[in-house]
Protein backbone atom coordinates (compact mmCIF):
# COMPACT_ATOMS: atom_id res chain seq x y z
CA UNK A 1 0.00 0.00 0.00
CA UNK A 2 1.35 2.99 -1.10
CA UNK A 3 0.42 7.01 0.43
CA UNK A 4 0.81 9.44 -2.33
CA UNK A 5 -0.30 13.49 -1.62
CA UNK A 6 -0.60 16.43 -4.09
CA UNK A 7 -0.61 19.91 -2.53
CA UNK A 8 -2.62 22.35 -3.99
CA UNK A 9 -3.24 26.37 -2.98
CA UNK A 10 -6.52 28.15 -2.60
CA UNK A 11 -7.25 31.83 -1.71
CA UNK A 12 -10.41 32.54 0.51
CA UNK A 13 -11.79 34.51 2.97
CA UNK A 14 -14.58 33.62 5.87
CA UNK A 15 -15.42 34.92 8.92
CA UNK A 16 -15.46 32.64 11.98
CA UNK A 17 -19.14 33.54 13.89
CA UNK A 18 -21.90 31.38 14.92
CA UNK A 19 -25.29 33.09 14.75
CA UNK A 20 -26.70 31.12 17.71
CA UNK A 21 -24.47 32.79 19.98
CA UNK A 22 -24.32 36.34 21.23
CA UNK A 23 -21.62 38.99 20.22
CA UNK A 24 -20.30 38.80 23.13
CA UNK A 25 -19.38 34.83 23.29
CA UNK A 26 -18.74 34.94 19.20
CA UNK A 27 -16.02 37.53 20.71
CA UNK A 28 -15.22 35.73 23.12
CA UNK A 29 -14.58 32.09 21.09
CA UNK A 30 -13.55 33.55 18.18
CA UNK A 31 -11.35 36.48 18.99
CA UNK A 32 -10.54 38.35 15.93
CA UNK A 33 -11.66 35.92 13.65
CA UNK A 34 -15.37 37.17 14.48
CA UNK A 35 -14.46 40.75 12.83
CA UNK A 36 -17.51 41.14 10.84
CA UNK A 37 -16.14 41.55 7.90
CA UNK A 38 -14.14 38.57 7.34
CA UNK A 39 -10.88 38.19 6.52
CA UNK A 40 -8.41 35.81 4.41
CA UNK A 41 -5.88 33.59 4.12
CA UNK A 42 -3.97 31.47 1.41
CA UNK A 43 -4.87 28.18 1.91
CA UNK A 44 -2.52 24.79 1.18
CA UNK A 45 -4.46 21.59 0.67
CA UNK A 46 -2.47 17.89 0.55
CA UNK A 47 -5.03 15.63 -0.83
CA UNK A 48 -3.40 11.78 -0.03
CA UNK A 49 -5.02 8.71 -1.68
CA UNK A 50 -3.56 5.16 -1.02
CA UNK A 51 -3.89 2.24 -2.86
CA UNK A 52 -2.09 -0.56 -4.62
CA UNK A 53 0.46 -0.30 -7.35
CA UNK A 54 -0.67 -0.78 -10.39
CA UNK A 55 1.79 -3.06 -12.51
CA UNK A 56 1.15 -1.92 -15.62
CA UNK A 57 1.30 1.36 -15.03
CA UNK A 58 3.48 2.16 -11.79
CA UNK A 59 1.16 4.04 -10.20
CA UNK A 60 -1.88 4.18 -7.29
CA UNK A 61 -3.66 7.45 -9.01
CA UNK A 62 -3.70 9.25 -12.00
CA UNK A 63 -2.36 12.46 -10.95
CA UNK A 64 -4.41 14.18 -13.88
CA UNK A 65 -7.59 12.61 -12.91
CA UNK A 66 -6.90 13.79 -9.65
CA UNK A 67 -5.93 17.22 -10.74
CA UNK A 68 -9.29 17.05 -12.15
CA UNK A 69 -11.00 16.05 -9.15
CA UNK A 70 -9.81 18.44 -7.05
CA UNK A 71 -10.13 21.79 -9.32
CA UNK A 72 -13.68 20.36 -9.77
CA UNK A 73 -14.90 19.63 -6.69
CA UNK A 74 -12.71 21.97 -4.40
CA UNK A 75 -10.65 25.24 -6.21
CA UNK A 76 -13.70 25.76 -8.11
CA UNK A 77 -15.82 26.01 -5.24
CA UNK A 78 -13.28 27.21 -3.08
CA UNK A 79 -10.93 29.86 -4.66
CA UNK A 80 -11.15 33.04 -4.48
CA UNK A 81 -14.48 33.31 -2.89
CA UNK A 82 -15.83 34.47 0.84
CA UNK A 83 -16.63 31.15 2.31
CA UNK A 84 -19.45 32.03 4.36
CA UNK A 85 -21.65 33.67 1.74
CA UNK A 86 -20.36 31.86 -1.44
CA UNK A 87 -19.77 28.22 -0.59
CA UNK A 88 -23.64 26.83 0.02
CA UNK A 89 -22.28 24.57 3.21
CA UNK A 90 -21.05 27.45 5.04
CA UNK A 91 -24.30 29.58 5.14
CA UNK A 92 -24.91 27.18 8.03
CA UNK A 93 -22.19 26.16 9.35
CA UNK A 94 -19.21 28.17 10.78
CA UNK A 95 -16.18 28.05 8.03
CA UNK A 96 -13.34 27.11 10.99
CA UNK A 97 -10.27 25.26 8.85
CA UNK A 98 -11.73 21.98 11.06
CA UNK A 99 -15.20 22.55 8.95
CA UNK A 100 -13.59 23.30 5.56
CA UNK A 101 -10.68 20.42 6.08
CA UNK A 102 -13.59 17.86 6.72
CA UNK A 103 -16.54 18.91 4.00
CA UNK A 104 -13.08 18.54 1.82
CA UNK A 105 -12.73 15.70 2.71
CA UNK A 106 -16.25 14.34 1.66
CA UNK A 107 -16.29 16.33 -1.41
CA UNK A 108 -13.62 14.12 -2.60
CA UNK A 109 -14.33 11.18 -1.19
CA UNK A 110 -16.70 9.51 -3.65
CA UNK A 111 -14.49 10.39 -6.85
CA UNK A 112 -11.40 9.45 -5.50
CA UNK A 113 -12.79 5.55 -3.74
CA UNK A 114 -12.61 2.86 -6.12
CA UNK A 115 -10.66 5.17 -8.46
CA UNK A 116 -7.06 4.54 -9.51
CA UNK A 117 -5.91 1.80 -12.64
CA UNK A 118 -7.11 -0.75 -10.22
CA UNK A 119 -10.42 0.83 -9.22
CA UNK A 120 -8.87 -0.29 -5.42
CA UNK A 121 -7.51 3.45 -4.44
CA UNK A 122 -9.02 5.31 -1.19
CA UNK A 123 -8.96 8.81 -0.02
CA UNK A 124 -6.74 8.55 3.02
CA UNK A 125 -6.46 11.95 4.64
CA UNK A 126 -7.22 15.92 3.89
CA UNK A 127 -4.40 18.04 5.14
CA UNK A 128 -5.37 21.89 5.18
CA UNK A 129 -2.85 24.45 5.96
CA UNK A 130 -4.61 27.72 6.91
CA UNK A 131 -1.00 29.59 7.32
CA UNK A 132 2.32 28.79 8.11
CA UNK A 133 1.54 27.88 11.42
CA UNK A 134 -1.91 26.43 12.02
CA UNK A 135 -2.60 23.00 9.89
CA UNK A 136 -5.50 20.74 10.52
CA UNK A 137 -6.03 16.94 9.20
CA UNK A 138 -8.83 14.75 8.51
CA UNK A 139 -9.04 11.02 7.76
CA UNK A 140 -12.80 10.33 7.98
CA UNK A 141 -15.11 8.38 10.03
CA UNK A 142 -14.17 5.85 11.64
CA UNK A 143 -10.66 6.06 10.85
CA UNK A 144 -9.10 2.82 10.72
CA UNK A 145 -5.71 3.69 9.86
CA UNK A 146 -2.79 1.64 12.00
CA UNK A 147 0.46 2.64 10.67
CA UNK A 148 2.29 1.69 13.74
CA UNK B 1 8.65 4.71 20.96
CA UNK B 2 10.66 7.71 19.22
CA UNK B 3 10.63 8.42 15.36
CA UNK B 4 13.83 10.35 13.81
CA UNK B 5 14.19 11.53 10.23
CA UNK B 6 16.51 12.21 8.02
CA UNK B 7 16.45 14.26 4.72
CA UNK B 8 18.78 13.38 1.70
CA UNK B 9 18.52 14.69 -1.85
CA UNK B 10 19.28 13.63 -4.89
CA UNK B 11 18.68 14.55 -8.72
CA UNK B 12 17.80 12.18 -11.10
CA UNK B 13 15.52 11.61 -14.69
CA UNK B 14 13.27 9.27 -15.83
CA UNK B 15 10.92 8.54 -18.52
CA UNK B 16 7.49 7.01 -17.90
CA UNK B 17 6.73 4.08 -20.53
CA UNK B 18 5.48 0.57 -20.58
CA UNK B 19 6.73 -1.60 -23.89
CA UNK B 20 3.84 -3.40 -23.49
CA UNK B 21 1.42 -0.83 -24.62
CA UNK B 22 0.70 1.11 -27.62
CA UNK B 23 2.62 4.43 -28.24
CA UNK B 24 -0.57 6.34 -28.10
CA UNK B 25 -1.85 4.27 -24.77
CA UNK B 26 1.73 5.28 -23.19
CA UNK B 27 0.80 8.97 -24.35
CA UNK B 28 -2.62 8.56 -22.98
CA UNK B 29 -1.88 7.23 -19.72
CA UNK B 30 1.66 9.41 -18.90
CA UNK B 31 1.06 12.38 -21.30
CA UNK B 32 4.43 14.76 -20.70
CA UNK B 33 6.21 12.08 -18.47
CA UNK B 34 6.23 9.43 -21.59
CA UNK B 35 8.60 11.75 -23.16
CA UNK B 36 11.14 9.69 -24.55
CA UNK B 37 14.11 11.53 -23.67
CA UNK B 38 13.38 11.55 -20.43
CA UNK B 39 12.95 14.87 -17.84
CA UNK B 40 14.54 14.96 -14.73
CA UNK B 41 13.87 16.33 -10.97
CA UNK B 42 15.50 17.39 -7.91
CA UNK B 43 14.16 14.32 -5.55
CA UNK B 44 14.21 14.76 -1.43
CA UNK B 45 13.84 11.49 0.38
CA UNK B 46 12.85 11.42 4.31
CA UNK B 47 14.03 8.50 5.93
CA UNK B 48 11.89 7.61 9.26
CA UNK B 49 13.75 5.04 11.85
CA UNK B 50 11.28 3.84 14.74
CA UNK B 51 13.06 2.92 18.05
CA UNK B 52 13.82 3.45 21.69
CA UNK B 53 16.34 5.69 22.92
CA UNK B 54 19.42 3.73 24.13
CA UNK B 55 19.88 5.08 27.58
CA UNK B 56 23.76 5.17 27.41
CA UNK B 57 23.83 7.31 24.21
CA UNK B 58 20.37 9.30 24.50
CA UNK B 59 20.08 8.33 20.52
CA UNK B 60 17.56 6.26 18.54
CA UNK B 61 19.69 5.94 15.71
CA UNK B 62 23.32 6.93 14.78
CA UNK B 63 22.85 10.11 12.42
CA UNK B 64 26.20 9.60 11.12
CA UNK B 65 25.83 5.68 9.97
CA UNK B 66 22.25 6.17 8.77
CA UNK B 67 23.50 9.01 6.57
CA UNK B 68 26.39 6.41 5.34
CA UNK B 69 24.30 3.79 4.65
CA UNK B 70 21.79 6.71 2.69
CA UNK B 71 24.92 7.79 0.62
CA UNK B 72 25.91 4.19 -0.28
CA UNK B 73 21.96 2.49 -0.74
CA UNK B 74 20.79 5.33 -2.64
CA UNK B 75 22.59 8.17 -3.49
CA UNK B 76 25.45 6.60 -5.15
CA UNK B 77 23.04 4.20 -7.19
CA UNK B 78 20.32 7.28 -8.20
CA UNK B 79 21.97 10.61 -7.97
CA UNK B 80 22.67 12.22 -11.23
CA UNK B 81 21.35 9.17 -12.95
CA UNK B 82 18.99 8.13 -15.55
CA UNK B 83 16.98 6.21 -13.68
CA UNK B 84 15.70 3.76 -16.32
CA UNK B 85 18.83 2.96 -17.96
CA UNK B 86 21.18 3.05 -15.04
CA UNK B 87 19.33 1.85 -12.15
CA UNK B 88 18.88 -2.27 -12.92
CA UNK B 89 15.73 -2.30 -10.47
CA UNK B 90 14.25 0.21 -13.46
CA UNK B 91 15.21 -2.09 -16.01
CA UNK B 92 11.44 -3.75 -16.24
CA UNK B 93 9.87 -1.62 -13.94
CA UNK B 94 8.73 2.08 -14.55
CA UNK B 95 10.26 4.50 -12.07
CA UNK B 96 7.04 6.22 -10.70
CA UNK B 97 7.50 8.10 -7.55
CA UNK B 98 5.63 5.17 -6.28
CA UNK B 99 8.34 2.02 -7.73
CA UNK B 100 11.07 4.53 -6.39
CA UNK B 101 9.87 4.72 -2.68
CA UNK B 102 9.22 1.11 -2.49
CA UNK B 103 12.48 0.34 -4.05
CA UNK B 104 13.85 2.50 -1.56
CA UNK B 105 12.31 1.12 1.11
CA UNK B 106 13.13 -2.80 -0.41
CA UNK B 107 17.24 -0.91 -0.54
CA UNK B 108 17.37 0.08 3.28
CA UNK B 109 14.95 -2.07 5.48
CA UNK B 110 18.14 -4.83 5.66
CA UNK B 111 20.91 -2.40 6.07
CA UNK B 112 19.79 -0.59 9.00
CA UNK B 113 21.39 -2.39 12.38
CA UNK B 114 19.17 -0.08 14.89
CA UNK B 115 15.75 0.80 14.73
CA UNK B 116 13.34 -0.21 12.62
CA UNK B 117 12.67 0.82 9.08
CA UNK B 118 9.16 3.32 9.77
CA UNK B 119 8.49 5.17 6.46
CA UNK B 120 9.83 5.95 3.36
CA UNK B 121 8.72 9.81 2.10
CA UNK B 122 10.00 11.10 -1.53
CA UNK B 123 8.99 13.93 -2.70
CA UNK B 124 9.26 14.60 -6.53
CA UNK B 125 8.82 18.39 -6.69
CA UNK B 126 7.77 20.18 -3.40
CA UNK B 127 3.77 19.70 -4.61
CA UNK B 128 3.99 15.58 -4.72
CA UNK B 129 5.29 13.20 -2.67
CA UNK B 130 4.66 9.42 -2.01
CA UNK B 131 4.45 7.69 1.44
CA UNK B 132 5.35 4.00 1.88
CA UNK B 133 5.43 2.18 5.06
CA UNK B 134 6.44 -1.42 4.06
CA UNK B 135 3.83 -3.92 4.14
Amino acid sequence: MVYLTRRYRFCASHRLHNEALSDDANLRIYGKCDSAFGHGHNYALEVTVEGPIDQETGMVFDLVALDDVVEEEVLERFDHTNLNLDVENFRSRVPTTENVCAEIFNLLQDKVDGGGPLHAARLARVRLEETNSNSFEYEGEPSVRNRN
Amino acid sequence: MIHVTRRAEFSASHVYHNPKLSPEENRRIFGKCNNPHGHGHNYTLEVTVAGSINPTTGMVVDLKELKTILEREVLQLMDHKFLNQEVPAFATKIPTTENIAVEIWHLLAPKLSFGRLHRIRLYETPDLYVDYYGE
